[in-house]
């Protein structure tokens, strides 16, 4: 007899969250499938999805596994959106061959997919909104340049050789100081998996190996923060160039430990998801790729509100 | 103590005399609760929207489930030995990445990578037997190992990299084909879904009619009482911990098979998907009974309850949160069941 009343709670609470999903069924309903949800990059993603969707006055909801690992969780998460019958679609694939059964799918009943972050390896999305990690990058590198005189020894150390995001950082960093500021030379680079331990040993060994080292740009979070550990570690006084944000970052930068690192625009990201949907669902044409923009930040502008919002702990 | 297990174990030993006491027995009865919990929840999904009751979503429902559902039933057969297998997820993922080995980096034809998925898997559930019954490390901890182990193994093998079956044409059809959409094409029923209520129907009646079955109660209510009648324990043991490995190598053949590669970072935390859905089921932690078909029923719970809660886009977070009480609730109501009668 307990059991039915557990039920009837149930049933009661579930009547409740069912009410607040019917309230706004007249408006366009947009499912963004991300990669994840907990994180601090993604809940900025959602967060600017969120007020794009206030301003076009539409409906989203925001879903990503728990680990980006979960490349099954992702495409059950996109099978039920799917299942809602959406206007139209966000996604940031995790594997994109695994989802192209969903998207043709997608395709075939006209719901305008758009994707995000690393996007989809397929003609299916209409538009991807992700940084432009190469230009990024490369500002990263004029940054380095401006500092140490435009001439001297540059060490790197990225977070792996095989994601698209560690290729393009480097490959970003690597080829602006070639073409831009040949004085400058690359002494080495070096891969730590994003570990902040590991990398901060390759920066101590980086400093030990190459005495005349002017500066080090650690490519993501991990690597930068690693690289600040190593060469407050060495005591040797260098610039330091980092990527993403993060509570010690930033901390590094406010003690000037790092010169300033890159950020990318995780709410314009999200934004431009919910915009690019809205511009397809009116029949509006949209450009093949939507660069988010970055922007370049240290102690100066930190508290600037606009870089002050895409940054995150 | 011991009452409660002798009577369990007696349970279990009755189970056989007679189709009567199946049906109206204590048994039946927790999978009538169990039941009853998943069709209240289909009707409330179904009340609360409408895209819920639509066949392309009860058909994702049941694709789904049936990865856990196998690794679930994997499971049950070890936790109603009183044991627990924490490996079973990065088993799964280990036997889908051995099979990637064989047919996309060796170029061999389908079936052996299919026994070799299999095979490997009866192999790691044989060691972590073997861990348990003769190096008596307990079972939670012999496991935990054993799943840190594979899924290093996996992304060693593997490079980090998931393995694509782009060579091996039909491999997608294990998972994604759908045989009785042939015969019936307006429900084209995935394949792992009918593999997984094949292997259901085959784990029962091992665990209900073979020596192993009657073994695996008989641990769980007292193993020492086993020994002691001169049973080579350890031998059983480590045989139902082999056969979990070898359900789990099927999981691996599902799950890779589904997303058209082996993905090497996959599966932590499967193993707790799978526990919940055996306890939800009505299978004691404490081992001594429990079954498949009840296990079968947990892991649909919390597939439709999954599915709903987004249905109904329900925020993620608060997901999680329900899903947790759903569970506190099921294992609560089963234990106050078992206090009356």
């Amino acid at each position: 007899m307990l059991n039915r009343k557990l039920l009837a709670a149930a049933v009661g609470a579930g009547a409740l969250l069912a009410a607040t999903s019917f309230a706004r069924a007249d408006e366009a309903y947009i499912p963004l499938i991300s990669k994840g949800f907990q994180h601090q990059f993604w809940q900025a993603v959602k967060s600017g999805a969120e007020q794009a969707a206030k301003a076009e006055k539409v409906k989203i909801t925001f879903e990503g596994p728990e680990t980006e690992a979960m490349v099954d969780k992702q495409i059950d998460m996109l099978s039920a959106a799917l299942a809602k019958k959406p206007n139209a679609l966000g996604f940031a694939a995790l594997d994109s061959k695994a989802a192209i059964p969903l998207l043709k799918k997608a395709q075939s009943e006209h719901i305008p997919v758009i994707a995000f972050d690393s996007g989809v390896d397929s003609d299916i999305p209409l538009t991807t909104c992700a940084t432009d990690n190469i230009a990024a990058a490369a500002l990263a590198a004029d940054k380095m340049a401006s500092m140490i005189g435009d001439s001297g020894e540059v060490g790197v150390i990225v977070h792996d050789q095989t994601s698209r995001t560690g290729i393009d950082r480097r490959d970003g960093f690597l080829n602006e100081m070639k073409t831009k500021h040949p004085k400058i030379k690359i002494v080495s680079v070096q891969y730590g998996g994003g570990d902040h331990l590991k990398s901060a040993e390759i920066a101590k060994a980086m400093i030990e190996a190459n005495p005349n080292l002017k500066g080090i740009f650690g490519a993501n979070e991990g690597s930068a923060e690693g690289a600040a550990i190593g060469v407050k570690e060495s005591g040797k006084k260098l610039v330091l160039i980092g990527y993403d944000s993060g509570k010690e970052q930033k901390e590094d930068i406010n003690s000037g430990l790092m010169a300033g690192a890159i950020t990318q625009n995780p709410v314009g990201i999200g934004k431009c998801v919910v915009e690019s949907a809205v511009k397809a669902l009116k029949g509006e044409k949209l450009p093949a790729k939507v660069d988010t923009g970055f922007y370049w930040y240290d102690k100066s502008n930190m508290n600037d509100p606009k870089i002050a919002a895409v940054l995150y702990d | 103590m011991t009452m409660q297990s002798d009577a369990a174990a007696l349970a279990g030993e009755g189970r056989t005399s007679g189709l009567r006491a199946r049906i109206f027995g204590p048994m039946a009865l927790q999978k009538l609760l169990a039941f009853a919990s998943l069709i209240l929840l289909l009707a409330f999904f179904s009340f609360a929207s409408p895209a819920f009751m639509q066949i392309d979503n009860l058909l994702g429902i049941l694709q789904a489930t049936a990865v856990d559902g196998v690794l679930a039933i994997a499971s049950t057969f070890v936790i109603i030995t009183g044991g627990i297998d924490l490996s079973v997820g990065t088993l799964m993922t280990f036997t889908a990445v051995i099979c990637g080995v064989f047919l996309t980096y060796w170029h061999l034809p389908m079936w052996t990578g299919i026994i070799a998925a299999v095979a490997t898997g009866a192999m790691c559930g044989t060691i972590s037997g073997t861990l348990t019954a003769k190096m008596k490390i307990p079972p939670f901890i012999a496991t935990l190992g054993m799943m840190m182990l594979l899924k290093g193994l996996s992304l060693v093998v593997s490079a980090d990299k998931p393995i694509y079956f782009n060579d091996t044409e039909n491999f997608y059809m294990i998972s994604q084909d759908s045989l009785i959409g042939y015969v019936l094409p307006s429900v084209p029923v995935p394949n792992a879904v009918l593999i997984l209520f094949l292997l259901a129907i085959s784990g029962s009646i091992v665990l209900n009619r073979t020596a192993l079955g009657r073994y695996t109660f008989a641990l769980g209510s007292n193993e020492e009482a086993v020994r002691l009648s001169g049973v080579n324990v350890d031998r059983w043991k480590i045989a139902i911990y082999g056969l979990g490995g070898a359900i789990c190598g099927v999981a691996g053949l599902l799950i890779a098979s589904r997303l058209n590669s082996a993905q090497p970072a996959l599966g932590q935390g499967y193993e707790l998907e799978a526990i919940a859905a055996v306890v939800i089921g009505g299978t004691s932690l404490s081992g001594g009974s429990g079954t498949i078909l009840g296990t079968i029923i947990g892991a649909f719970i919390m597939s439709v309850l999954t599915n709903g809660l987004r249905i109904m886009s329900v925020a993620q977070e608060w997901q999680i949160v329900v899903t947790g009480l759903i569970i506190i609730l099921a294992v609560y109501a089963d234990i106050l069941r078992r206090k009356k009668s």
